[in-house]
């Protein structure tokens, strides 16, 4: 694993976006691939998002949120009922990613409420509110006949494309990247290894945590935003606890508090559920066995806390001599 | 006036289930200071563990009650050696994300075994009283005594034997008890064993009062006991008694005042709005945190 720990040259980082999203409008204008692997890819990127979004509270921050799917289900009704009600017939080129936003947004307001609430205390109580929370947004979105209620969804347009999904990823990892490397993020890692001392040392211990806590709802709901115009069909079923342990067991399994991680845990986890397909529900029995043996065994994950070096911003200050 | 007689009888019977679920959930943290989120599942395993049993032997209440609770507690003691020993010292987190997977593991196997809901067998011939407009069915009465007995023997344990001592010792300084003598490990998995014991009574209670049982029953059911635990106060027996009644009550109450699909909204909702005003729930003690 020596190469990954490589510094990328100048300048490839940039190269390899341009070339992953030509590549994707390449896919999506000349159908290169078939429907069933352009949408493993789309799935590929929205778990790529989730994951990396959680993992910036259940890793880099050190608390446990199970309400990610809450986040995921307010993001996709909310930009389902603007791109199928409200604005129903407008130009897709422009409708589609404000509705994307919409969702994001939604969600990081609710996020901000619900990390306004739960920080008074510390401990598991993140834990507990995140869970009611998820309760909540599913009752809830039973009860309201507009968005169909226990019946789901219907009409939503098929928007998610390949491309969308990458550009979508790629600003994901990049504000989290930088975010994660910034003060602000030094501060999120602080409250993780000890919250008292980190306060003590001057960190707005409150902040930084809403501010983890607000940017990953907002990516929670853009990917739920993405899910919904990928499937066309929503139910609230579908945002349940399941869902949420879901996203854990990619969290976990890449790694805590790594890009890198996030990235792989995704992989392996889409590769993982398309090879369990045949087993029907023993798959539901598979991966949270797995989680727990991955707590078990390796409580941090493939990359825990570890990173690739392309994931790591290029440091701007000169290095001193005696270092070279 | 009889409406609301009858209301809360039935509020009653709801809550000393909740009550008996909650207490499980309320005891491991009072312990451990830890969520165990896969006790709703043990709960719903012990129904099924009861209708398994009614399958094959046509039992008596008393022995089949005996039986699950004791098979219950087995399957209790074998979770936490297996899952949440080896984490005993490994950040807390990771004993909820094990607890989480547990629960999710057990309700799984139980739903790929038994895909469809259950009819538990009649193990008890209920007769109904009428008082005036009130109609009380002698299950009611079962299912309450049954209930209550089970918290008092609970409570005179806690209180007023040595090994509710050493319990509360533990939960008092972890690490000083094991100077005093006090087989930790063992004090500990018979706190599991007896939490799961009393959600295994539930189970055959529940079993007996609502008689279709699914392998959902865990997440619909249990979990919502531990917001009973949450709201009394977790860690607190007494508190999660009072959240259990609690809850019983505004359930009932929101199903005779609103479509019966708005339980769980208002059930989660006022968990919310207690955390806001009494984040340690309504008995809890707020804990002090030492550098």
């Amino acid at each position: 694993m020596r190469f990954l720990q490589i510094p990328p040259p100048r300048g490839a980082l940039v190269a390899l976006v341009c070339f992953a999203l030509s590549a994707c409008f390449a896919i999506e204008k000349f159908n290169i691939v078939d429907d069933y692997v352009r949408f493993i890819l789309i799935t590929l990127g929205i778990n790529i998002i989730l994951c990396a979004s959680l993992n910036l509270v259940n890793g880099w921050m050190g608390e446990f949120s199970v309400g990610h799917a809450g986040f995921m289900a307010l993001g996709a009704y909310l930009s389902a009922i603007v791109s199928a009600k409200w604005l129903v017939g407008t130009n897709p080129q422009w409708m589609f990613p404000l509705a994307v936003v919409a969702g994001g947004l939604l969600a990081a307001v609710v996020g901000l409420l619900l990390g306004m609430l739960s920080f008074k205390t510390r401990g598991d109580y993140l834990a507990i509110v995140t869970l009611a929370f998820l309760m909540i947004v599913k009752s809830g979105i039973e009860n309201i006949s507009y968005v169909g209620g226990p019946r789901g969804f219907l009409g939503i347009g098929n928007e998610t494309t390949l491309l969308w999904t990458a550009v979508w990823v790629f600003l994901t990892l990049w504000v989290i990247r930088n975010l994660v490397y910034s003060r602000y993020g030094r501060g999120i890692i602080a409250v993780r290894e000890d919250e008292i001392a980190a306060g003590a040392m001057g960190v707005d211990t409150r902040k930084a945590k809403l501010t983890a806590f607000v940017v990953s709802s907002f990516f929670g709901g853009v990917a739920g935003a993405l899910f919904a115009h990928q499937l066309q069909f929503i139910n609230p079923g579908s945002f349940d606890i399941v869902k949420s342990t879901e996203i854990l067991v990619m969290v976990y399994l890449g790694g805590i508090g790594s890009l890198g991680g996030s990235v792989l845990g995704a992989t392996v986890f889409t590769i993982l559920v398309q090879v369990l397909q045949p087993l029907g529900t023993w798959r539901m029995v598979i991966l949270p066995l797995v989680l727990v043996l991955l707590m078990l065994f390796r409580p941090r994950g493939i990359m825990g806390l570890r990173e690739f070096a392309w994931f790591v911003p290029r440091r701007e200050f000169p290095k001193k001599e005696e270092e070279k | 006036m009889d409406y609301f007689a009858q209301q809360a009888i039935n509020a009653v019977q709801l809550g000393s289930i909740y009550a008996l679920i909650a207490l499980g959930y309320s005891m491991v943290y009072g312990v451990l200071v830890m969520i165990n989120f896969a006790h709703g599942d043990v709960f719903m395993v012990s129904a099924f563990f009861c209708f398994l049993l009614l399958l094959f032997v046509p039992a008596p209440f008393v022995v089949a009650l005996i039986v699950v609770m004791l098979a219950t507690a087995l399957l209790g003691v074998c979770i936490e050696r297996l899952a949440y020993r080896p984490l005993r010292n490994a950040p807390r987190v990771s004993s909820i994300i094990t607890a989480l997977g547990c629960g999710l593991v057990i309700q799984n196997t139980t739903l790929s075994l038994s895909p469809y809901s259950q009819r538990m067998p009649e193990l008890f011939h209920s007769k109904t009283w009428q008082f005036g407009e009130i109609t009380v069915s002698s299950l009611q009465v079962l299912i309450v005594c049954v209930s209550v007995g089970l918290m008092l023997a609970l409570d005179f344990f806690i209180r007023r034997t040595r090994y509710g001592l050493a319990m509360r010792a533990i939960a008092q300084d972890r690490l000083s008890v094991p100077l005093m003598g006090i087989p930790v490990n063992t004090i500990i998995s018979m706190t599991f064993a007896i939490g799961a014991g009393l959600g295994g009574a539930a189970g055959v209670l529940y079993g007996l009062a609502y008689p279709v049982i699914g392998a959902s029953m865990g997440m619909l059911v249990g979990w919502k006991a531990f917001v009973a635990a949450v709201i009394g106060g977790i860690g607190n027996m007494r508190g999660a008694v009072l959240g259990g009644y609690m809850l019983g009550a505004v359930e009932v109450l929101t199903v005779t005042a609103l479509p019966s699909t708005y339980r769980d909204l208002v059930a989660y909702s006022l968990l919310l709005v207690i955390l806001v005003f009494k984040p340690h729930g309504l008995l809890g003690r707020p804990s002090v945190q030492k550098v």
